[in-house]
């Protein structure tokens, strides 16, 4: 077809497809030429300039707004992990917490800094603590989670599937360690109510969590890992392990513990119980509670505020770079590249 | 070894292959295990097969396997699936081929069996038009006189018809003898050559004497050749199946691979190894921090005790991490856009011949890249600079010059007028033209008379004779017929004694029927003629003809009779018979007889035929050059006319502006001598603006070629120019093959048969469909219609390929290094080194996959609509191109800025988004989608700032693939069974999502923009000057290509420092090729160089006559 259309042009001539009445053999043809219109854009330097110098005023502001939003967050983070360990089990820290005879019960009391409103969210932080770790974060079944026992390949759960011949629900790693410390607030005596529902994902509630999968044979074994569930409550129930079984992708990372929907006064005084179950001296980690209010941008985080202060100054700065360099030196006396390697050739 | 074939002889003791023909490489069993055998006979296939083996083990594999096995399988599918389908094609035509129906005499009857059934010694009957199906020698034909015709346009792609005769033992057998005829046919074993075929034939009794009766290839119908203009004929066949000459000829050539693809190849390499250290190193630290580290950490629960190969483990996993370092898609998409290349080579409209309704035809898909790196263009003369077209335009007859002063010998008035009164000379000179000569002449019903010749000269000579009342009227085996003024003339036949590319003349002995006399006619070029002349002759106006006419760039022919004497004719003939059918060395053998007769010649005269130029072709060459592409002309013609030609076509400039060196000698010392000398000459001149050529023969060649190839290879390099005539095939490619082992990318282009071997042997072989045959352009990659083509193909196509593999190629490793970077970084985690090295993929298998073969492949693709400038910049530009020549696009350092891209991004993308989504947002399904997201962005705007013009597809491509990404990552988010289930609609209602993706934008892409603007704008390479030029439009486009040209000329003509030199800059991490080239001072050597001009120029000279005297 192209081959008709050619013998009525001249060769090099113009394109004039007037053999092609349609318009999408005229694209075609244009596609086959290589003829395609095509729009070509030139790095000129009024347009780089024009490029940075936007990009800094759009970045400085946003930076300016992400970091107020992030000093507005209110937050209070006490690491309890040292404390709560009597004196007389501080050189060895592991023992104290591989002893099961000895009482766990530990209390803090914290000085709030600043007036906190409702919500608060109460985190407990880990830090050194690789849920990433591969042989971790591939020990579990999803299916297992959302259908129960009815599943029998469970193999992916290796090396915590089952005990004594029998599966263990929820099976895994992640669910085998899961995190036991409990807390519970208290201001001037009174019971600081914590709200613990709605602290994980809706959706792992409803689809990823079985309503009629109860946890069996969980921990029986010898070697407990970390907290036990109550088997009479099924899975989409247990929000704490729904949390915990969302795993973090870095070292160190904050899981909800609850909401406390009462505004915290500065200079307020709280005390805090807690139960110090979770082993976390065996290799080092560390573990904070964290109070913490949120904003649109989420919690305290001022990276994002920061980062994008620095990248605009420095795009607003390369802009006038580039536009002192282009006044100074406007178009500068380009040799082509040819007269570059003939210098070159003289050298050799 | 020979063979024996007994003619129609059914209890032969012997048996050879049946006719059944077979071109598959397959069979329905082997083709599975064969198929996979050759696609793993690649590197890159066995290492993606070991990484998706690997991926097997599920205790190792970071991802699911079937995100490798997946794309693998796709690849290798496809390629399976093509070379099926090829080869069921192959089979179908075999067994089309094979089931036909031919007449064969079995047991004294005629009889139809299938091609496939025929056996050696069977007799097979033809008709007019039927296709041979295996090697025959003929035995009768429908024609009294044993002649028939034969087209062997689908063995050699000649498209004229050729006589075949039978072997003068059959002569005058009736067809019913011809059924029961035996005998012995004693052959050589089969070989593939199918212009010999040196075998003797003895009939059995009753049939005739016991005389050994010579065959030659004149008297065999090849496999694959159709009769023609003859009722019938028979043969019996002596080859068989794939025996036969065609089928021993067929052969599967060398894949040809591309300098971009050894160098990807390299770089692939390079990345393998950089992937084993990276392997190596984690792997260590892996097993080091598991065993002080991961052991207390309880929660993830290590046996004490592991299985032996633990130590294995974690190095595995991390080399299935960074298996994605090595892209599996670049194999798909460098075949695609290559298939893609060629299609566009096929399209264009400007490379389409309207002469001749062909356009350009791409037969090899994979090397178009290579088109734009070519430095040295070999071409032949004949129908590929010249038109091949050819017209007789003056002569010299006796001493006299006709067509001097209208340039036209058939309307000088001189020439008429001697013709018309009988001249005795000028007739005899005609009656050569006419009849010495393989021309057929054939009439068609109407009495005209056309003719059909193998050779261009003879169909001139031919016509000429014609026109000038000498009509060849027909020609029967031994009867020549011609009409003279209205007179027919009768002429016997008696031998016919053979152009050969070694004697370069040829001659007919007739028995001129008027009286009787037996007489020798010889045409041929003037040193194979001119030293056989009879003693006494005034030769000296004859050379001077010849070196006039060559100079005018005319071919000239010599031709020359002489009267035998029965007597000694009888007893040459004797001897010639003799040697004709000797089986060894036939044709030295030949011309050993041949010579014996050839002497003693009166020289007639000299004729002057014109090949014209092809349009365009100056232009074309001075463009090429001026694009730094060295050009040497390889022809079988003579010195002056080769000269002559170059100078028209701006191949060599004259005396003051180029210089023309001679290389020759006779025998060894001499040739040393000379090449030593040209040598340093051209070390010396290589400064000097002057363009210096050298001129090779093909007897100095072959000496070179054998002795002193070290310095004639340096010669070569340094010559920017160089003919070289007189040469044959076998040395135009061992010069090819010179080039190639000098590591230079040589480009043959040629039209005949002659051409084939350098056309196959070359980097790029391109043929040009032109008048000879079809053959170079069937052996070739490229073919097109006209020489002027070949600028576009190279300095369009060739250049635009270059560059977008270029930069597909990198992009690839670019985009794959960048994903597997931020799985490094994650095993690194950035707050501790060496903690939780573990190998955990952060992404999981479908986003992965999907990125390597999807979301990243397909924007890229659309870099074949790629253009960094346009046609018409680079046709005025075309020194540009060495860019691509050198390498400049792809090589270690260019890709060592997109592997310090990939580090640079993925350390931005990795950082950025591990800190915002830090503490209570650092869920991994969360922070994996991030993360990609921010890849995705940064591969949108990578793509958009290389690229060069959009067109509307590009836009699409780029665009909708960052939507489809979106899109399908939504549609993958509302699966709950997906580990995905919900994070791309939490992510879409956080603010951070976006601000934090555009962090990655301005942040990744900031640094990346400011360094190509800088790039382009102050250290812009003749490439962007030419870009700014083009788009700031029209005024400034033409002051400043006139500033570039000014440029041009300020290094004054001198082409050649200028591509010595940019040759030898390819770049810095190249060789330097002519690192030893001469940076001496000149002026006081100039003279000299001249010197020594004068010198060659006189040997060469005295050389000549010495010839002369010689011989």
């Amino acid at each position: 077809m192209e081959m008709e259309g050619g013998s009525s042009l001249g060769s090099g001539g113009a394109v004039q497809p007037i053999s092609f009445p349609s318009w999408r053999q005229r694209v075609f043809y244009k596609f086959t030429q290589q003829n395609l219109s095509a729009c070509k854009p030139a790095l000129s330097p009024t347009l780089v300039i024009t490029l940075f110098l936007l990009m800094g005023i759009a970045f400085v502001p946003v930076g300016l707004i992400c970091l107020r939003a992030s000093e507005n967050v209110e937050e209070f983070v006490v690491r309890y992990d040292i404390e709560c360990i009597p004196e007389n089990y501080r050189g060895n820290k592991v023992a104290y917490i591989k002893d099961e005879t000895i009482s766990k019960r530990c209390t803090l009391s914290i000085k709030m800094l600043n007036h906190m409103k409702a919500p608060i969210y109460v985190y407990y932080e880990l830090d050194n603590y690789y849920q990433n770790h591969r042989r971790y974060v591939k020990s579990r079944s999803d299916k297992q989670l959302l259908h129960g026992l009815q599943l029998n390949d469970i193999s992916s759960c290796l090396p915590v599937e089952s005990h004594n011949g029998l599966p263990v629900v929820p099976c895994g790693l992640i669910a085998w360690s899961f995190f036991n410390d409990t807390f519970t607030f208290h201001r001037k005596a009174l019971n600081l109510s914590v709200n613990r529902k709605n602290i994980s994902w809706k959706s792992d509630r409803d689809h990823k969590f079985g309503k009629d999968v109860y946890p069996f044979n969980f921990q029986n074994d010898t070697l407990v890992g970390g907290g036990k569930l109550d088997p009479s409550i099924p899975l989409n129930e247990q929000e704490d392990l729904i949390v915990w079984m969302r795993v973090a992708a870095l070292p160190k990372f904050r899981k909800l513990y609850g909401i406390i929907e009462e505004d915290l006064d500065a200079d307020e005084l709280l005390t805090v119980h807690l139960m110090n179950n979770y082993n976390t001296y065996s290799f080092g980690g560390k573990k904070n509670l964290v109070l913490t209010t949120s904003n649109w941008l989420g919690g305290k985080n001022s990276f994002l505020g920061i980062s994008y202060i620095a990248t605009g100054c420095c795009s607003i700065l390369a802009s006038i770079l580039f536009a002192l360099i282009h006044v100074k030196n406007p178009r500068p006396q380009r040799e082509p590249s040819c007269s570059v390697w003939s210098r070159k050739s003289s050298s050799r | 070894m020979k063979r024996f074939v007994y003619i129609n002889d059914d209890s032969s003791p012997i048996s050879f292959c049946d006719n059944r023909v077979s071109n598959r490489k397959y069979t329905v069993l082997n083709f599975l295990p064969k198929n996979l055998w050759e696609q793993f006979s690649r590197f890159m296939n066995q290492y993606f097969l070991l990484i998706a083996c690997l991926q097997l083990w599920p205790l190792i594999t970071p991802v699911n396997p079937a995100s490798t096995w997946g794309p693998l399988i796709f690849i290798f599918a496809v390629s399976a699936t093509k070379e099926a389908w090829d080869d069921y094609n192959r089979y179908l035509s075999d067994k089309k081929a094979n089931e036909k129906k031919i007449w064969v005499v079995k047991e004294g009857i005629r009889k139809h069996i299938e091609a496939q059934d025929i056996h050696v010694g069977n007799i097979i009957w033809l008709r007019e038009n039927d296709e041979v199906p295996c090697d025959l020698v003929l035995l009768g034909t429908s024609d009294p006189q044993g002649i028939c015709f034969v087209q062997t346009a689908a063995l050699d792609g000649e498209t004229d018809l050729k006589t075949r005769l039978i072997p003068s033992a059959c002569v005058g057998l009736a067809s019913e003898q011809l059924y029961k005829m035996k005998g012995v046919i004693e052959c050589p074993n089969p070989d593939k050559d199918i212009r010999r075929f040196d075998a003797n034939m003895r009939l059995f009794p009753p049939f005739l004497d016991n005389d050994l009766c010579p065959l030659t290839i004149k008297n065999t119908l090849l496999q694959s050749c159709h009769l023609r203009n003859t009722e019938w004929a028979c043969g019996v066949a002596v080859y068989t199946g794939n025996e036969t000459k065609l089928g021993m000829s067929k052969g599967i050539p060398e894949p040809k691979l591309t300098a971009v693809d050894a160098m990807i190849d390299k770089l692939t390499g390079a990345i393998f190894l950089f992937q084993l250290v990276v392997v190596i190193v984690l792997g260590f630290a892996g097993n080091i921090w598991k065993d002080t580290e991961a052991r207390k950490q309880w929660y993830v629960k290590y046996p004490p005790e592991g299985p032996w190969y633990e130590l294995l483990i974690i190095p595995l996993r991390f080399e299935l991490l960074c298996s994605i370092m090595i892209p599996i898609s670049i194999k798909v998409s460098l075949d695609l856009v290559k298939s893609l290349y060629a299609k566009f080579i096929d399209w264009d409209e400007e490379m389409f011949d309207h002469d001749t309704n062909t356009p350009s035809h791409a037969a090899n898909t994979a090397i178009s890249e290579d088109l734009g790196q070519v430095e040295y263009i070999l071409t032949d003369k004949t129908g590929t600079l010249t038109e091949n077209r050819m017209v007789f335009r003056r002569c010299c007859i006796s001493g006299i010059l006709y067509g001097s002063a209208s340039g036209d010998a058939l309307r000088d008035a001189e020439l008429l007028n001697a013709i018309s009164n009988n001249v005795p000379d000028v007739i005899r000179f005609l009656t050569i033209m006419a009849i010495c000569n393989t021309v057929i002449p054939i009439k068609s019903n109407s009495g005209a008379i056309s003719y059909k010749a193998q050779s261009q000269d003879e169909d001139a000579l031919v016509n000429a004779a014609a026109q000038l009342h000498m009509v060849l009227i027909s020609k029967s085996s031994n009867i020549i017929e011609v009409n003279f003024s209205s007179t027919a003339l009768q002429y016997v036949l008696l031998d016919i004694l053979e152009f050969t590319s070694d004697r370069k003349r040829m001659s007919v002995i007739v028995k001129d029927c008027q009286n009787g006399k037996i007489i020798l006619l010889c045409k041929g070029a003037d040193e194979a003629i001119l030293p056989h002349a009879c003693a006494g002759q005034q030769m000296r106006t004859y050379i001077d003809a010849v070196e006039q006419y060559a100079q005018l760039g005319l071919r000239t022919l010599c031709l020359g009779w002489r009267q035998l004497e029965d007597d000694d004719y009888n007893e040459w003939s004797h001897m010639f018979k003799e040697a004709s059918s000797s089986v060894t060395d036939r044709e030295w053998k030949l011309a050993e007889i041949c010579q014996k007769i050839e002497h003693n010649l009166e020289i007639l005269g000299v004729t002057a035929i014109e090949d014209r130029l092809q349009d365009g072709v100056p232009e074309t060459i001075e463009i090429l050059r001026r694009a730094g592409i060295n050009f040497w002309m390889l022809t079988g013609d003579k010195q002056d006319t080769a000269i002559q030609i170059a100078l028209s076509c701006n191949f060599i400039s004259s005396e003051p502006r180029g210089q023309l060196l001679f290389l020759n000698g006779k025998n060894e010392g001499e040739v040393f001598r000379s090449l030593d000398r040209i040598l340093r000459t051209m070390k010396l001149t290589s400064s000097e603006p002057k363009e210096v050529a050298f001129v090779v023969d093909g007897v100095s060649l072959e000496i070179i070629l054998k002795n002193y190839k070290e310095s004639f290879a340096e010669l070569a390099t340094l010559s920017r120019t160089a003919i070289c005539c007189r040469v044959t095939p076998s040395q135009k490619a061992q010069l090819v093959e010179l080039f190639k082992s000098c590591d230079y990318r040589t480009l043959a282009v040629g039209d005949g048969g002659n051409d084939v071997r350098m056309i196959q042997q070359a980097d790029i072989g391109v043929g040009i469909s032109g008048r000879e045959g079809l053959q170079a352009a069937r052996a070739a990659d490229y073919s097109i219609g006209k020489f002027r083509f070949l600028k576009r193909l190279i300095l369009v196509h060739g250049r635009y390929s270059y560059n977008r593999t270029a930069f597909l190629s990198q992009y690839s490793f670019y985009k794959s290094l960048l994903i597997c970077f931020i799985q490094i970084l994650l095993s690194l985690s950035s707050f501790s080194l060496f903690s939780g090295v573990s190998g955990t993929s952060l992404f999981n298998s479908v986003s992965l996959m999907a990125y390597n073969v999807f979301y990243t492949s397909i924007p890229v693709l659309t870099c074949v609509f790629d253009k960094d400038l346009s046609e018409k910049t680079v046709m005025q530009n075309p020194q540009i191109l060495v860019y691509c020549q050198a390498g400049r696009l792809l090589n270690p350092s260019t890709f060592a800025g997109w592997f310090g891209r990939s580090v640079y991004h993925a350390m931005v993308v990795f950082l950025i988004t591990a800190h915002a989504y830090a503490d209570e947002k650092s869920e991994i399904e969360q922070l994996s989608m991030v993360a990609l997201s921010g890849c995705i962005w940064l591969q949108a705007f990578v793509v958009a700032l290389e690229m060069n013009s959009f067109t509307v597809l590009q836009l699409l491509a780029i665009w909708g693939n960052f939507g489809a990404f979106y899109v399908i990552n939504s549609l993958a988010s509302a699966v709950p069974s997906f580990g995905m289930y919900t994070i791309m609609f939490r992510l879409f209602r956080q603010p951070s999502y976006w601000i934090t993706v555009i962090l990655i934008l301005g942040i990744g892409m900031g640094p990346v923009l400011a360094i190509k603007y800088f790039r382009y704008t102050y250290r812009s390479s003749t490439i962007n000057i030419l870009q700014q030029q083009e788009r700031s439009g029209g005024p400034v486009y033409a002051m400043g290509l006139g500033s570039l040209e000014s440029q041009l000329k300020s290094s004054e003509t001198d082409m050649t420092p200028l591509s010595i030199t940019q040759l030898k800059n390819r770049n810095s991490v190249f060789e330097p090729l002519l690192s030893d080239s001469p940076t001496a001072t000149r002026r006081s050597v100039g003279s000299s160089a001249f010197d020594y001009l004068q010198a060659a120029q006189g040997r060469l000279s005295s050389s000549h006559s010495r010839n002369l005297k010689n011989n």
